[in-house]
Formats: structure tokens, sequence, C-alpha cells
């Protein structure tokens, strides 16, 4: 039986390797007390922070708003509030709060995808203040949810950034996320959105590995007057996305929007390749101001370690939720914002171009309790 | 990131260690735990209650008091139970007595169905068939020159044309015909369950082509929502089976066990990796380890057996035993460990690891300071490491660009190591593949570097003879 001799010896091998690696790592950790997390990032920011000029901005996205009827979060997610709601209605419903009460709400929490602690949390809390009597009545109980939920998506800033510089320094927004989550058809729609708002826009082709992912983002190109530039099916994505930014920087065009391949944040050798597509990306005449993940809302709580391995290979600034219009809930924003405090910044809510919105919380969780 | 259930276990049950019987109170919070865990894993709510009260019954059947060891009783049931789910009947695919046999693909988008359209139409030439592939996605742009480009790559034809996709369906089975192929896999684009128009769309498609097969593919990353998607894909297309995808992925997927429990069709194939070949019949058993953490030990085993040199394994590993494991052993062995892919992979994989190496960001870079440090030894040295003095390591730190310390730490634990591979190794010995390991628990402890959660659940599980 050879392979429990294999067995054996991986075993304990990695096991003497897992040791050796914690062991140092906590030895260096304790001699170096700043760990080298994000050198210098805290000087870029504040760098690029004296940059930005409201004025303009502002001006700019007003004059953009009227191009698309912004869809309301309540008319899209109702029809998937069914299970929600009904719930809702079972707990008004009764005299006071009961056992049912509160197994109704962690069902209705749960089926959301809120994820076990947080629904912990927020019902924990609930607990306390009705055995104080602070709440006593169901509509107070269901009122007081609502608010802690609120509260936990507390994110101040959810705009995307841009900030206007040089003419030959443009803004390079970056999409990153596991396979199928939408990042392609996403830069479609923030695309035609800037192009609204008086932006040029120049699409890069980063996602070199899926066959006709290329032609997938040409098309959306073409839809939204964009530039493209595509690689070498196979090719380098940092080369094209690198190779985008100079372009545009050479055709003053305000913002590239970088598309890459899908990957699943556990495979190190592509969240290797998408590091150095991060840092390629910064270096050169473009200012990588946005890295956007995009989280698709079926997600269930791998969600959160998505993102947790996202933020730390490219420093993720914010989250696109797409697919919301479906059935799923979405709820693994609370942990990722309450856990990796990452704002989630835009929402898709169906397939049309307008359907892509500003993500606003309370309207979100709103939309969920209303009836 | 999460507790293995066994962690979970091993705590409750030491306090009810001593207690002669166990109240209802105390299974009661043994069965919370198998909730919590099973909602971590994105089992459905609903399903996991059901689920709850079927383990309650045969955990109370099974007298758990007088087991000697109640927590792996209990995992028992509750994986036999998951597999029992997961598994039953299996799907044997026939084929149609008037070719071709036609196969439909529907689900989300983004879950992957032209992939697997093309990974399913892979499958079948590997069976000796002669595929056609159609794409009959034409909503999301460049769908059908992804099919094409994915034909080419395993030489199967795709056909599809422009217009309605119920018509292209239709003619891509005339085409079939006409082209004596055997097989027709129709490739259609995403839609959302509760989007009427698109499901009643594929209705139609699937109306027109008749399918013998009609797959449900689902993400295994999917959440609480992939029972309401299998319930409507259901009831609208009569699944015959479910591809499950991304289960290379880190997601413990349970949404496989609540698309099982509901719809009470098999999962077929699994979608293991992006290549065209990475895809494999579903094996009930190891899921079931996977959505309660238990790692996944035969996969493992699996990839070891392609990563590793099966003879220099077995040397080292009787070496090991021996207690003659040199540090040359361990670097050879640490380059054949880095063949299995990441690092924080391979550890995942391996059942009841303690916590802090399973919570551990581990980087393959990680590696290359103790690489460099064994590098830097002479052959002597690196058998004895005994007779590294001062100025021995000064060479050594200067040589590999580390320090003294990172030295002395890697040949103290390296020293450790070896003592409880020498223990093991007589436990091992006579009573070869008889036994559950239960090495590592007393061994672990051992290796003073960390603090190993260990107890009963630390490796014993392993599955060694279960087959």
């Amino acid at each position: 039986m050879p392979s429990i001799y294999i067995v054996l010896s991986v075993a304990v091998v990695v096991f003497g390797v897992g040791v050796l690696l914690v062991s140092r790592k906590r030895a260096a950790l304790s001699a170096s007390q700043p760990p080298r997390a994000l050198p210098g990032t805290s000087d870029t920011t504040a760098a690029v922070q004296a940059i930005v000029e409201p004025a303009t901005d502002s001006l700019v996205e007003q004059t953009g708003v009227e191009a698309f009827e912004r869809p309301r979060f309540r008319d899209r997610i109702s029809k998937s509030r069914a299970t929600f709601v009904g719930v809702l209605t079972g707990v008004r419903g009764r005299n006071g709060i009961t056992d049912e009460t509160w197994d109704e709400l962690e069902v209705a929490l749960l089926s959301a995808d809120v994820g076990v602690r947080v629904t912990d949390e927020l019902l924990g809390g609930l607990r306390t203040r009705v055995k104080s009597k602070e709440i006593s009545d169901p509509d107070s109980l269901l009122g007081a949810l609502q608010a802690d939920m609120i509260s936990k998506l507390r994110s101040d800033d959810r705009t995307l950034i841009f900030e206007p510089g040089e003419p030959d320094s443009p803004n390079v927004w970056l999409f990153v996320g596991v396979n199928g989550v939408g990042k392609t058809t996403t830069i479609g729609k923030v695309g035609a959105q800037q192009r609204h708002l008086g932006r040029s826009v120049l699409m890069a082709a980063g996602d070199t590995f899926r066959a006709a992912a290329a032609e997938q983002l040409s098309t959306w190109a073409q839809r939204s007057g964009s530039e493209l530039v595509r690689g070498s099916e196979g090719g380098d994505p940092s080369a094209v996305i690198f190779d985008g930014i100079q372009s545009a920087s050479a055709r003053n065009i305000d913002l590239v929007l970088a598309d890459t391949a899908g990957r699943l944040h556990n495979n190190t050798n592509l969240m290797e390749e998408l590091r150095k597509v991060r840092r390629v990306a910064g270096k050169g005449r473009g200012r990588v101001t946005e890295v956007l993940l995009v989280i698709d809302a079926t997600t269930g709580q791998n969600g959160l370690a998505q993102a947790r391995q996202f933020a730390e290979a490219t420093e993720v600034t914010g989250v696109v939720l797409t697919k919301l219009d479906g059935s799923a809930k979405g709820g693994i924003v609370f942990a990722i914002e309450t856990e990796l405090a990452l704002p989630v910044k835009l929402v898709g809510l169906g397939e049309t171009i307008g359907d892509l919105v500003e993500f606003d919380p309370r309207e979100f969780i709103e939309a969920l309790f209303s009836e | 990131m999460f507790d293995t259930l066994s962690d979970r276990f091993d705590g409750i049950f030491k306090r009810l260690r001593g207690k002669g019987r166990l109240t209802d109170s105390d299974v009661d919070e043994v069965l919370r735990e198998i909730r919590t865990a099973l909602l971590e894993a994105d089992v459905n709510v609903a399903v996991a209650r059901t689920v709850v009260e079927r383990i309650r019954e045969q955990a109370i059947g099974a007298k758990l008091s007088q087991a000697l060891d109640p927590s792996q009783q209990v995992i028992k049931i509750v994986s036999n139970e998951l597999t029992n789910i997961l598994g039953g009947q299996t799907l044997k695919i026939t084929y149609a007595g008037r070719p071709p046999t036609v196969v439909l693909m529907a689900g989300l988008q983004g879950s992957g169905k032209t992939t697997n359209a093309a990974k399913l139409a892979r499958w079948f030439k590997s069976q000796g068939r002669q595929p056609l592939l159609v794409g009959a996605d034409l909503q999301r742009p460049a769908a059908v020159e992804q099919l094409r480009v994915l034909g080419r790559q395993i030489d199967v034809p795709v056909f599809s044309e422009p217009g309605d996709p119920v018509t292209t369906a239709a003619r891509g089975l005339a085409e079939a015909r006409r082209l004596g192929r055997d097989v027709l896999i129709v490739d259609t684009a995403g839609r959302l369950a509760i989007d009427a128009d698109m499901m009643s769309q594929v209705r139609h498609i699937s109306e027109s082509i008749e399918p013998h097969y009609t797959f449900l593919v689902i993400d295994a990353m999917t959440g609480q929502d992939a029972v309401g998607v299998a319930e409507a894909f259901h009831n609208t297309l009569a699944i015959d089976g479910v591809i499950l995808t991304k289960l290379d992925g880190d997601a413990r997927g349970g949404a496989a066990l609540s698309v099982k429990e509901v719809i009470g069709r098999p999962i077929a194939f699994a979608s293991t990796g992006e290549k065209l070949d990475a895809f494999e019949q579903f094996h009930p058993d190891r899921m079931a380890g996977r959505i309660l953490g238990m790692g996944d030990v035969l996969t493992l085993i699996e990839q070891a057996e392609q990563a590793f040199e099966q003879d220099s394994a077995a040397e080292a590993a009787q070496r090991m035993m021996d207690g003659e494991f040199t540090l040359d052993d361990f670097l050879d062995q640490m380059q054949q460990l880095k063949k299995m892919g990441p690092l924080s992979g391979v550890l995942g994989m391996m059942p009841g690891m303690p916590k802090e190496l399973k919570g551990a960001k581990i980087d393959d870079d990680d590696l290359k300071p103790v690489e460099a440090i064994i590098r830097a030894m002479t052959p002597l040295e690196r058998r004895k490491p005994e007779i590294i003095n001062g100025s021995r390591r000064n060479r050594i730190a200067a040589g590999s660009g580390t320090s003294v310390g990172e030295i002395n730490r890697l040949v103290k634990q390296f020293s450790e190591m070896q003592k409880m591979m020498k223990r093991m190794g007589g436990m091992t010995m006579g009573k070869k593949g008889k036994k559950k390991m239960p090495m590592m628990p007393g061994g672990l402890g051992a290796l003073k570097g960390i603090q190993p959660g260990g107890g009963p659940g630390a490796f014993a599980d392993m599955p060694f003879n279960q087959r």
C-alpha cells in the first residue's frame, strides 16, 4: 500500500512545513513591529486626495444623471422578497414576541445569506433589548432590526473615485473577481454610464484566458462608444492592461476600465498574476483610483473568503454586487462590510445599462422589509 | 476560516465526559453545532433543519453515552447521512435508440454553462461518441464565439446561427441528424429563475428538441438561493441531473446538498478546474467530508500520487519511521510538495489540522528562506544538524541571507519533528493500516512552536481504511 506511505510522508512534511512557517511568521511579527503590509499606502492616498477637485467632479456627474432613469431597489428586488416578507407578516401578526418570532427572524436572515455570525450578532442584541423591556411589540422589534442592519452598512463613501489630473494621466479602474460573477458585463455598463457623463473611456481586455472574452468586451466597447485595447488569447494580462493605459495616455483618454480573467481566490498562481496586474497598472502614466471586486449576489458564505483574498492581493477599494434582481438577496455584504470594511459601491439590478446603480444601504434594507 | 465540526464537538463532549447519560439538552447542543456547520457551508436553512432532525433520530438510537468516542461517532453519523443524501441513485447515461442523444444545459448567468457544455462534449468524446455543440445563447455577447473556440480546442463541431434560440436549437438538432452526430449538447443563455419570459423561452427550447437529459449547472459557491433556483428550473424543465461547477474553489459547497435534497436528482458531474479536462463524475463521500470541513483526504491522495515520486516518497516515509529522516529528505519532500499546488490548499485538505495551521496565511514564498537555509548547509550538516556550532551558524546565516535565530529555530523544530516521526513510526509499524492513525494528537504536542488544538479530532478521522 504505497499510497499510505506517501500520504504519511506528505502529512508529516505538510505539517512540519506548516509549523515552521507559522512559527517563523510569529517570530518575524514580534521582531519587527510594523509589518510590511501596504508600504506607503497612507502617503499615496494623502497625495491623491490633494489632487481632487470636487467642483469639476460634481458638475460632470450632474449633467449625466438624467441620462438614465434610476431603477428603484424596491421595484427590482420585489420579486425576490417573497420569503422575507412572508416571515415578517408572520412576525407582525403575532400579539407579542414569542419563540416563533425569533425562529422566523433567524430563518429570514439566514435565508438571505446573512450568515450565522452576523445573524447571531443582530438577534443577540435584540434579545437583550427585549429582555430589558426596551422593546416589547413586534413592530418595534422589526424597526429595531432594520435600524441595526442599516447601521452594519456604514461605509461613508460609496461614490466611484475619479480624480481629474493631467490629460495624459488617465484614471484606471481595475475589475477583479471569481469566474462568472459578471466582470465583463459590469465594465460594459460602467463604460456606457461614464460615456454619458462625458468622459472618454478605453476598455482594456485583460481577460486573455477565457475564450472570446475580448470579443464580449469589444461588443460592449462598440455599444458604448469606447476604445478597446486587446492582446492575444493566452497573452500576458499585465502587458495588455499596461498597453491600454499607455494608449489611453497618448490619446488623452480620461478613464481606463481594465478587465481581468475570473479566477478563484484560492488559486495562488492566478492570484500572483493578479498581484502583478495591479502592480503594473500603477507603473505607467495612469493612476489606479478604483479596484472593484465584483461579487455575485447568489454567492453564499464563500463571498467573505473571496473578498478577503482579493483585497489582500489587489488593494480592493470597493465591491460591485451583481445579479441582485434575481431571487438571491446578497446578505453576504453584511459580513464583507463589517469584517473587511469594503464598501459596496454599485449594485446590478437588471440587464440594461441603466440597471447598474449606486448602492444605498437604506433603500436596500427597506426594500427587504417593505410589504 | 471555519472551525471543523470535530473541533466544535470536542468542546462539548469534553464537558459531557463523566456524565453517565446524555440528556436531551446535551443532544440539542450537539445538534445545534451540526446545524451551524451546515449553515456555514451554505446548506439551505430548511434543508439543514430536516437533515438535523434525521440525525437526531439516529443519534438517539445510537446510545451515544455508551460510546467510547462519542464525538467521532456523531461525526460518522452526520457524514453518513450527508453521503446518503448526496449519493443515492447515480445518473447512468444511456444513449438514445435513434441518435442523437440530446442534452440541454440550463442555469443562472455565470454558473459555467458554456464551459461545461464543452467539458461535457469532451467527456462524451472520451466515451467514444461524436457530439455536436449548439450555441443557443444568443443573449450574452460573444457566447457563441466562446463556444466555437472551445469546440476547436476539443475538436468538436459547433452549430449556431443568429436569430431566435428556439429555432437555433431545433436547427441544431436537424444538423446533428444530417451530420450523423450521435450526441447533441445545447448551450443556453443564463437566466434568472424568476424571469418568467426567459423561463418560458427555455421551456420552448426544451419542447422543441425534447432532450433526453437536462442538466442544471450550479456554482458550488451558491448560497441559500440554490434551492429556489433548483426548484424553479426543475418545475420548468424536469431536471435529470446537476453539474456542480467551480469545485476547485474553497467553498464548502452546501448548495450541492440543498439541491439534491430538494429536487431529488443526482449530481452527475463535478467541474474541478479551468482546463477542459478538469471534469469528473461526482463523488458523494468526498463532498460530505468537504461540507463538514473534514478535509478531502482522497483528493489529497490523488494529487499526492501525481506529484510525488512514489519510490522516493516511500523511501522517505521508511526513513521517517526509522528516525533517519534528514534535512536533505525534508528539502526533497518539500520540493515535491510544492508540485501539489499552493500550500494553503494542501493544508486545507488535511483533516484535523489544528486551527493555528488552517487559519494561518501561508504563502509559498515563505518556504524560500527555509530552503535557502538548508541549501546553505554542507551535506554533513544536513545529515547531522546537531554538529552546527556557532561558526557554522554564522556561515549558514550569511550564505542564506537569514539570521542565526532563524537557523536555530529551524534546527530545533526539525529535531522535534524527527522525534515525532519516530514515535509515529513505532505506532504504525506493528499494526499497519489496521488501526486508525492515532499518531498525531500526542505527537503534535511535541512541536512546541505552536500549541495545536489537537485533541481526539486531530487526524483521528483520516479514513485510510474506509474503503
